[in-house]
C-alpha cells in the first residue's frame, strides 16, 4: 500500500464528530406542503396580512417553477410533501436568561464545544441560536440597543420592526428567484435579522449558530441584514448537524443590503451532517445568499463549507452603486460522497467596481467538488475590474474536481483576470513532515490550511482558529 | 548509535544497494562519499523511512530499537534528521508554523507539553542567528521560491531547533554558493556535540573542508568499498571515483 492509498483510506474512514441527537420534545405540525400550512405557519407565528399574502406569492411561484437540475451534483430529489414545515422546540415561553434554556440543549452546545457563556466572556460574541425554528437566546442585547443596533430573529423583527422588514424583504432575492428560494418565501419559520443604523459601526462580531435537530423536518432559514449608510458590521454564521439516516433539506435565504458607503462582512463555517461513509443520509444544503451593494459599498462573502451530502450555493454580489466592491472567499471541502457545486456571482452594474474571487476547493474519497462563478460587467459599469483565483486541491485517485467560470462583458473597458491550479498533496509534502515528525493527519491538516490560507486569513481571529480545526478534522482519519 | 547490517534495498525491483554495513557511535562524523547512482541518496531516504524503498535483507538498529518497525515520524521523534538534497515546498505554512507544528509533535511524542510560546520565540532566535537567517525569513512558505542556499539554511535551521541525535545531511553542499556553504557547515559544527551524530553525505571533498569528517566511506555500485579517515577524501577528490572502480576491478 502506498502513502497516498493508505491516507485515502484513512480520510475515507474519517466519521462524523457531532453525531449525535438531542432529545428535546417538540411541536412539529404535520407533514405535506399546500396554502393551508402556509396559512398555519403564518398565524402559528402572529404574522401580519401583507407577510402572508407575500408567501402565499412565493408558493403560487413556488409551484409554477422546476427543480434546477443544471448543478454539477446527483442525488434523489428530496420529497417536499414527506417534510413538517414547523417544528419548535417546547417550552415555547420567553427566555430572558440562559437559565430558562432546556438543559438537554445547552448540553448540545457543551458538546459542540459551544459554550454560550464562555461565548460571551471571552469574546464578546453576541450569539443569537436557532435551533429548529425557534430562537431560544438572544444575548448582548441590551448593550446593542444602546446604538440603536437591531439583532434579533425574523420573527421578532416581523413582530417589532415590520416597517423594516416590509421594505427590505424580498428586495434583493424575489419570493420569485429561483426553486428553492420561491419554497423558503412560503415556508420560511425562522432566521436573523440585522440592522445597523447610519454611520455605526457594530462593535462586535455578530453570530447566529443554526441547527437541524428533528428527525425530518426541514430548515427554511430566513436572514435579513441592513446595513444603513456607512455603517459596519462583521456577521458570523457557524453550524453543525447531528447524525441523520434520512437526508435533510436545508434551503435558506439571506439577503444582504449594503446602503452607500456601509461595510458587511458575512462569514460562514458550515458543517451540516455529510452523510456517512458509504454516502447515506446527509443534508442537502440549497442557499440562496446575495447582497447589493450600493454607492461606495462593500460586501465580503467568506465561507468554509465542510459539510453537508450536497452543497448547492452562490454567494452573490449585486455592485449596483458605482464605486462598489464585491469580495468572495470560499474553502469547500468534500469527502467520501459528498458533492459540492458552489461559488458567486458579482454582478457589475455601477462604473468602477471592483470584485474578487478566492475559491479554494478540496475533494477527498469519491467526492465531487465543483466551482461555478459567473462575472458580469454590464454596459454602464465602465472601468469595472474582476480577479478570480479557483485552485482545487485532489486527495487519492477517486476523487474530482470541476471548474466551471461564466464571464459575460458589456463593457469594453472591463479587466477581467481570472487564474485557476490544480494540484494534489503529494508523497514528498508527506513525507517531508513525516521526517520532522509531523504525523500523517497532522502533516494533511498543515499542508490543507496552508493551501487555504488566503481564505482563513479573511476570516475573523476565533472564527479562523474554529475553522482551522475543522479544517484538519474533516480530513483526519484518527481524530475523535 | 546507528548500526547497518548487511542490508539490501530495492527499489521497484531493482537492487540499489546490495549488502551494506555501517556503524556510527555517539560523536561521530561519517562522510559517505560516491559516485552518482551508487547508492547515496537510497541509504539516506531508507534510514529515514520512505516507503518506496523495499529492504530486502539485512538490519538497521538505531538505539538498540529495530528503525524498520517505525514509521518515519517515529524515527523522527526517536532522533533521526534528514536534511533533504530537494526540501518540497509546502504554501501557505509559514517556517515558524511549520518548525513549532514539528517540535510540538516530537514534544508530543515524548510526553512533553507544547513548548511555550515565549521559550520557542527565544529557541528560534537563537537559532536563526546561527544560520544568520533574517527576521522575514521566518514568516515566509516554507521553501517556497527559496534560493538553493536558502532551502539549505532552512534544513540545518531545522535540526538546529529540533536537536537531533543523528543528522543525515543528504548533498547539503549541492547549490550552495561559498558563504551559504560556510554558514551551513559552521551551524553544523555549532550543533555538534558528544552526545550526537553527523552522517554526511556528499559527491565533493569541499564541504569536508569545513566539517571535519573521523570517517570517509566510499560507497560504490551499492557497498561500502572503502573506509578511511578525512585523507580518503582528498585522496578520492585528487585520483577521482575512477581510482576506485579500477581497484575494485582489478
Amino acid at each position: 500500500m502506498t502513502e497516498e492509498d493508505k491516507l485515502l483510506e484513512e480520510v475515507t474512514s474519517a466519521e462524523y464528530k457531532y453525531g449525535f441527537v438531542t432529545d428535546i420534545d417538540s411541536d412539529t405540525i404535520k407533514n405535506g406542503l399546500n396554502e393551508d400550512v402556509i396559512r398555519l405557519i403564518s398565524s402559528k407565528k402572529n404574522e401580519p396580512e401583507w407577510l402572508l399574502e407575500w408567501r402565499l406569492e412565493g408558493f403560487k411561484k413556488f409551484k409554477e417553477l422546476v427543480e434546477p437540475e443544471w448543478a454539477n451534483v446527483h442525488y434523489k430529489k428530496p420529497d417536499l410533501q414527506a417534510i413538517s414545515y414547523y417544528s419548535a422546540p417546547k417550552p415555547k415561553k420567553k427566555l430572558a436568561s440562559l437559565d430558562e434554556v432546556d438543559p438537554e440543549l445547552l448540553k448540545t452546545f457543551e458538546k459542540l464545544g459551544i459554550s454560550l457563556d464562555e461565548q460571551k466572556m471571552l469574546t464578546g460574541v453576541a450569539v443569537d441560536i436557532v435551533v429548529d425554528s425557534v430562537s431560544v437566546a438572544t444575548s448582548f442585547k441590551a448593550k446593542l440597543g444602546e446604538l440603536g443596533i437591531i439583532f434579533c430573529s425574523i420573527s421578532e423583527a416581523i413582530q417589532e420592526h415590520p416597517e423594516l422588514v416590509q421594505k427590505y424583504l424580498g428586495t434583493v432575492v424575489p419570493q420569485t428567484d429561483n426553486y428553492y428560494a420561491a419554497l423558503n418565501s412560503a415556508v420560511f419559520t425562522d432566521g436573523s435579522f440585522c440592522y445597523i443604523p447610519k454611520g455605526t459601526r457594530c462593535p462586535m462580531e455578530l453570530s447566529t449558530y443554526f441547527r437541524i435537530n428533528q428527525a425530518g423536518t426541514g430548515q427554511f432559514e430566513r436572514t435579513l441584514l441592513i446595513a444603513d449608510e456607512g455603517s459596519y458590521v462583521s456577521y458570523l454564521e457557524g453550524c453543525t448537524a447531528p447524525s441523520r439516516d434520512e437526508n435533510q433539506l436545508h434551503a435558506a435565504v439571506v439577503e444582504l443590503i449594503a446602503l452607500d458607503e456601509a461595510e458587511i462582512k458575512y462569514s460562514t463555517v458550515q458543517n451540516w451532517y455529510p452523510g456517512n461513509k458509504e454516502g447515506i443520509g446527509g443534508v442537502f444544503n440549497f442557499v440562496t445568499k446575495r447582497g447589493i451593494c450600493h454607492k461606495s459599498a462593500k460586501i465580503s462573502w467568506t465561507q468554509v463549507e465542510t459539510g453537508s451530502a450536497v452543497t448547492w450555493k452562490y454567494p452573490s454580489c449585486i455592485l449596483k452603486g458605482d464605486n462598489s466592491i464585491g469580495e468572495f472567499f470560499s474553502v469547500a471541502v468534500t469527502n467520501n460522497f459528498q458533492q459540492a457545486d458552489t461559488g458567486t456571482k458579482m454582478i457589475h452594474i455601477g462604473k468602477n467596481t471592483k470584485s474578487t474571487i478566492i475559491s479554494k476547493g478540496i475533494a477527498a474519497g469519491k467526492s465531487n467538488s465543483s466551482y461555478r462563478g459567473l462575472v458580469k460587467i454590464m454596459k454602464g459599469a465602465t472601468n469595472a475590474r474582476n480577479f478570480s483565483q479557483c485552485d482545487s486541491l485532489l486527495m487519492g485517485d477517486k476523487s474530482g474536481s470541476h471548474t466551471f467560470p461564466y464571464i459575460e462583458v458589456k463593457n469594453k473597458s472591463a479587466r477581467i483576470e481570472h487564474e485557476a491550479t490544480t494540484s494534489k498533496i503529494g508523497e514528498d509534502q508527506l513525507f517531508y513532515c513525516n521526517q520532522r515528525g509531523i504525523g500523517t493527519d497532522a502533516a494533511i491538516g498543515l499542508i490543507v490550511n496552508g493551501y487555504c490560507k488566503d481564505v482563513l486569513n479573511q476570516l475573523p481571529m476565533e472564527f479562523a482558529v474554529e475553522a482551522q480545526k475543522l479544517l484538519s478534522l474533516s480530513l483526519e482519519g484518527s481524530v475523535g | 548509535m546507528l548500526k547497518i547490517k548487511d542490508l539490501k534495498v530495492e527499489i521497484e525491483g531493482k537492487e540499489i544497494i546490495k549488502g551494506l554495513s555501517l556503524e556510527i557511535n555517539k560523536g561521530e562524523v561519517h562522510a559517505i562519499m560516491g559516485p552518482n547512482g551508487a547508492g547515496k541518496s537510497t541509504l539516506s531516504a531508507v534510514i529515514a523511512g520512505r516507503d518506496e524503498y523495499v529492504v530486502t535483507g539485512g538490519s538497521i538498529e538505531f538505539e538498540g530499537e529495530n528503525l524498520m518497525d517505525m514509521v518515519p515520524e517515529d524515527r523522527a521523534h526517536a532522533g533521526v534528521f534528514l536534511s533533504f538534497q530537494y526540501p518540497v515546498e509546502i504554501p501557505g505554512v509559514s517556517v515558524t508554523n511549520f518548525i513549532k507544528t514539528a517540535l510540538n509533535e516530537s514534544r508530543k511524542a515524548r510526553g512533553l507539553e507544547a513548548m511555550p510560546a515565549k521559550d520557542m520565540l527565544k529557541l528560534m532566535r537563537e537559532k536563526q542567528a546561527l544560520l544568520e537567517m533574517d527576521k522575514q525569513f521566518m514568516s515566509r512558505s516554507l521553501n517556497e521560491g527559496f534560493s538553493g542556499g536558502e532551502k539549505k539554511r532552512n534544513e540545518i535551521f531545522q535540526m538546529a531547533i529540533l536537536d537531533p541525535k543523528l543528522s543525515i545531511l543528504d548533498e547539503t553542499d549541492s547549490g550552495l554558493d561559498i558563504d551559504a556553504l560556510r554558514i551551513v557547515a559552521n551551524g553544523v559544527n555549532k550543533l555538534k556535540n558528544k552526545d550526537n551524530a553527523v552522517m554526511i553525505i556528499t559527491h565533493y571533498q569541499r564541504l569536508l573542508d569545513h566539517i571535519i569528517p573521523d570517517f570517509v566511506h566510499v560507497l560504490y555500485d551499492g557497498k561500502i568499498v572503502k573506509s578511511g579517515d578525512k585523507n580518503l577524501a582528498l585522496e578520492l577528490e585528487e585520483k577521482g571515483y575512477d581510482w576506485i572502480k579500477k581497484e575494485i576491478e582489478a
